[in-house]
């Protein structure tokens, strides 16, 4: 009895000191709470991210989830019209190719300053140009996906997956006129000044704080202070803060932008949210304004809560891979005709794609300039399917399907849907399927792109900005594993038409570029698929952009 | 005690090099591979194989280990490939989030799992018991995610309790050692306690419910097992009162299977988190998790999952530690 009080005594005493100790810890940490209050009046969104950004340095990755942050910050020479792919001066108020397309001229715009204070002209176009042409190391040259991608190499390559560079050099006519020398024409010009990769960024800012360097240890990558917490544009918003417990990124106005004015809102938070039901609730709860990517399935529910869920113009386009080196038969046009018009793609789009996506008749969304209405359409019509594979010796035929996993995308809401219903439709048509289902980041390209294991698989494609050749181009304009075919008139009129200088001809260049491509039909286009954007009632001025290119300049929380 | 300590200490150094080999071993033997996840749509294979190339992870797999354990005996673990920060420092900031929370399920759990054991073994084959039982069922066989979303579109509205990360966004909480509530504590933004408590509620409940009907199961096993000792018959029988044979001689003795369940309920919760600190957007080391492995994030992954070991170490020498404080009779040497 004696021992139970004993202990009794000792737990209050516990607590006591417990109390104690909270007392004489509160006493030494000051809350740094700021009681003013807020100070402007334009009010803070907070955005849903769906992923963790690496950092903010746009030529250093491919990924939205930087993309979505930086463009509110920086701004490229020419920019997207919002809501459209129409391109629109943005730091560059003219832009105009010389008839050979090797120099490109471009007037900018006065008066603009970056966010540090460092005025805006044709020194620092320059300056970021040879930044990247003269960018150095392994690390730093590998990540820069984009710009290699557009301008085939660097001054000196550090992988032989690079090819010779594109561009020769940069001059400042005078501070209001920069001039762009290549060494040979590129037809994504001038599209391909809007990406976000290519953002002019603070000459200044990026010398202080060291931003080339990206260093390398064991299996990781450092970047310097100045993708982490410097990064300095000319945009309406600039760089505040990035919490990474919170996962929040804060940018605040900035009230100097010109570009075109400084932003409604005072603040602006992307919080990240990796699961897309997890969005849904912040939402629902307030926690957040609005987010990317809502499931389709989600739409009819959030509008009934009173949310706006904008519907982007399709800019993407889902297609049924064939890999000719796979099965022998699919050589044969026949067999590949057959895929095509034994697909119910109408009723797919209605039944599995949410509201604005529409039928693919080719490999290019309608938006694109290049896009023709003019070509082989393949409509739904199993008895003829039937009647091509028989003619075709091909009856039996027994095909590997590969499909992807644990993945969505703006082209692909929900793959294991899209594979059923799209081997239901091959089965009618006599076809055995043998379903090979894996795991995104977990082989899935590897094995489709890489070792091209397959026989026809799924796959898809969000465009970068609106020239064909990133998409036709990307696809069939050389021998790829993916498709396993090797057709070097195809090949050959891709390159044409890439080399084709801008405007009427590059276009036209294009649209018969489509026109061979659907005769030939090396894979099936199933559908352009429409992603959405969500923001709750209060949310306005916000215009949902086919490439996803959303900016919060105008935005205000009513 | 301070020699079990250092021995147990000293085990624990081959187990944890095992572990990393195996780790090692089999995270690189997963399909995929940190590039492909990192570069996203627009790689080709030629840029993945240069990335990986860059990365070092075209070398041999023995040769990578060895670097890295080279560097990992230094303490450093490198940088995810997610976020580009030292994972070290990463699971510093995110550690705070996943205690709170795994320190309020195991609350939750044992303050409801004992008694409710005690119960249903007192009342045995009646009412009690019976519901408890079918209740533990239910806690064990539901998954945790489930259970989450469940909780958040049922109970997170008419309860008023956030259904979404550890702080509402406007509370402006100064964060200084990042457990939320002993931050609210120390600085006396009382506001900034209540809503962390708020937003740890229905994570807590979701990650107890295993361990909570396991411990319940478990107490109430080993008190049925102990009530039917010669002891308690012999204590019963002098006459002793119902509640000190109850405290001193039922529960005392029941309690060593019990204690050894929460020991490995502690070490399996970081599993439970996982899936936990997800659905709820509660960014702890499960959420790191979670995002390290759709990303293929090797160094992240290394860190993590060798953290996690050393942590269930600790705690099952904690656990043997503390049944000699319940039961002299094996106390340690």
């Amino acid at each position: 009895m004696q021992q139970l009080r004993l202990t009794r005594t000792r737990r209050a005493a516990l607590i006591g000191l417990a109390g104690v100790l909270a007392v004489s810890l509160s006493a030494c940490a000051e809350s740094k709470r700021d009681d003013a209050g807020g100070g402007g009046s334009g009010g803070t969104m907070v955005f849903g991210n769906t992923g963790n950004p690496k950092m903010f340095d746009p030529v250093f990755t491919d990924e939205g989830e930087t993309y979505r942050i930086t463009r509110q910050m920086l701004d490229t020479l020419v920019q997207n019209k919002p809501g459209t792919a129409d391109l629109e001066p943005s730091l560059a108020t003219k832009w105009e190719p010389s008839n050979d397309g090797k120099t490109w001229t471009f007037s900018l715009k006065q008066g603009v300053k970056f966010s540090d204070g460092t005025p805006f002209n044709a020194e620092a176009v320059c300056y970021n140009f040879d930044r990247w042409y003269n960018m150095k190391g392994a690390a730093a040259q590998s990540q820069m996906i984009y710009y290699a991608d557009v301008f085939g190499g660097f001054a000196h390559n550090e992988s032989s997956a690079l090819s010779d560079p594109l561009y020769k050099n940069c001059e400042a006519k005078d501070p209001n006129t920069a001039v762009l020398n290549l060494n040979k024409p590129k037809g994504a010009f001038p599209a391909a000044f809007t990406l976000p990769s290519l953002s002019i960024q603070s000459p200044t800012a990026l010398k202080q704080y060291d931003a080339d360097k990206v260093s390398q240890s064991g299996d990781s990558f450092t970047y310097s202070d100045y993708a982490y917490k410097h990064v300095t544009g000319t945009g309406p918003f600039k760089f505040d803060s990035w919490d990474q417990g919170k996962g929040e990124i804060t940018l605040v106005r900035n009230d100097t932008s010109t570009m075109p004015a400084p932003a409604k809102l005072d603040k602006l938070i992307f919080k990240v949210i990796p699961d897309e039901n997890a969005r849904k609730q912040a939402l629902k709860a307030g926690d957040i304004d609005g987010y990317d990517f809502p499931a389709p399935a989600d739409y009819g529910l959030l509008r009934k809560d009173g949310d706006q869920v904008l519907v982007r113009p399709s800019f993407n386009v889902l297609y049924l891979g064939i890999n000719q080196s796979g099965n022998p038969k699919l050589k044969d046009p026949r067999v590949r005709q057959a895929l095509a018009y034994g697909i119910n793609r109408q009723q797919f789009v209605q039944s599995k794609l949410a509201e604005g996506s529409e039928v693919a008749t080719e490999f290019v969304p309608k938006a694109i300039s290049g896009y023709t209405d003019d070509v082989t359409k393949y409509p739904y019509d199993p008895a003829k399917a039937k009647d091509l594979l028989k003619q075709a010796g091909a009856s039996n035929l027994s095909l590997k399907f590969y499909y992807p996993t644990e993945v969505t995308r703006p082209y692909m809401p929900n793959p294991a849907d899209t594979f059923t219903a799209i081997s239901q439709d091959l089965k009618n048509i006599g076809i055995t399927i043998q379903p090979v289902a894996e795991s995104w980041n977990g082989g899935y390209k590897d094995d489709v792109q890489q070792f091209g294991k397959q026989d026809i698989h799924l796959l898809g494609w969000t465009g970068d900005y609106n020239d064909a050749g990133n998409f036709v181009g990307t696809f069939f304009g050389r021998q790829k594993k993916e498709f396993g075919f090797d057709n070097p008139d195809l090949f050959k009129a891709l390159g044409d038409a890439d080399a084709s200088p801008p405007g009427d001809q590059h276009a036209k260049a294009y649209q018969e570029a489509n026109k061979q491509i659907m005769d030939y039909l090396p894979a099936v286009p199933i559908a352009y698929p429409s992603p959405a954007i969500v923001v709750n009632e209060k949310i306005k001025g916000v215009v949902a952009s086919p490439l996803t290119d959303e900016r919060f300049n105008n935005v205000t929380t009513g | 005690m301070l020699r079990f300590i250092v021995r147990r200490v000293l085990q624990a150094i081959p187990t944890l090099l095992i572990l990393s080999i195996l780790v090692f071993a089999w995270l690189r033997s997963l399909p995929g591979g940190p590039a492909a996840a990192l570069l996203g749509d627009k790689a080709t294979p030629e840029k993945i194989a240069n990335l990986n190339h860059v990365l070092g992870l075209d070398q041999s797999i023995i040769l990578q280990y060895f670097k890295f354990l080279g560097r990992a005996v230094t303490g450093d673990f490198g940088n995810s490939l997610v976020s580009a920060q030292p994972v070290m420092s990463e699971i510093g900031t995110f550690l705070p989030a996943t205690l709170e929370l795994g320190i309020s399920a195991m609350i939750i759990a044992v303050v409801l799992g004992i008694p409710f054991g005690y119960l249903a073994a007192r009342f045995r084959g009646g009412i009690p018991d019976n519901v408890i039982i079918v209740l533990t069922l239910v806690g064990v066989a539901v998954p945790v995610f489930f259970l989450g979303y469940t909780m958040q579109d049922l109970l997170s509205a008419p309860l008023g309790l956030p259904s979404q990360g550890r702080q509402a966004p406007g509370i402006d909480a100064t964060a200084i050692t990042n457990f939320a509530i002993l931050d609210g504590i120390m600085t006396s933004e009382w506001d900034a306690v209540w809503d962390a408590i708020k937003h740890l509620i229905l994570p807590a409940f979701a990650l107890a419910t295993i361990p909570l009907a396991v411990i319940t199961r478990i107490s109430r096993a080993s008190v049925l097992d102990v009530l039917n000792e010669d002891f308690i018959r012999t204590a019963n029988s002098k006459g002793l009162t119902q509640p000190v044979v109850r405290q001193r001689h039922v529960l005392r003795n029941a309690l060593l299977p019990v204690v050894t369940t929460i020991g490995l309920q502690t070490g399996a919760l970081l599993g439970g988190a996982v899936l936990t600190e997800r659905v709820f957007n509660f960014r702890g080391l499960g959420f790191l998790l979670a995002e390290g492995i759709e990303k293929r994030d090797y160094p992240r992954l290394q860190a993590l999952l060798l953290f996690g070991a050393l942590v269930y170490v600790v705690v099952n020498m904690l656990v043997d530690i503390s049944y000699g404080l319940i039961d002299p009779r094996v106390r340690v040497r």
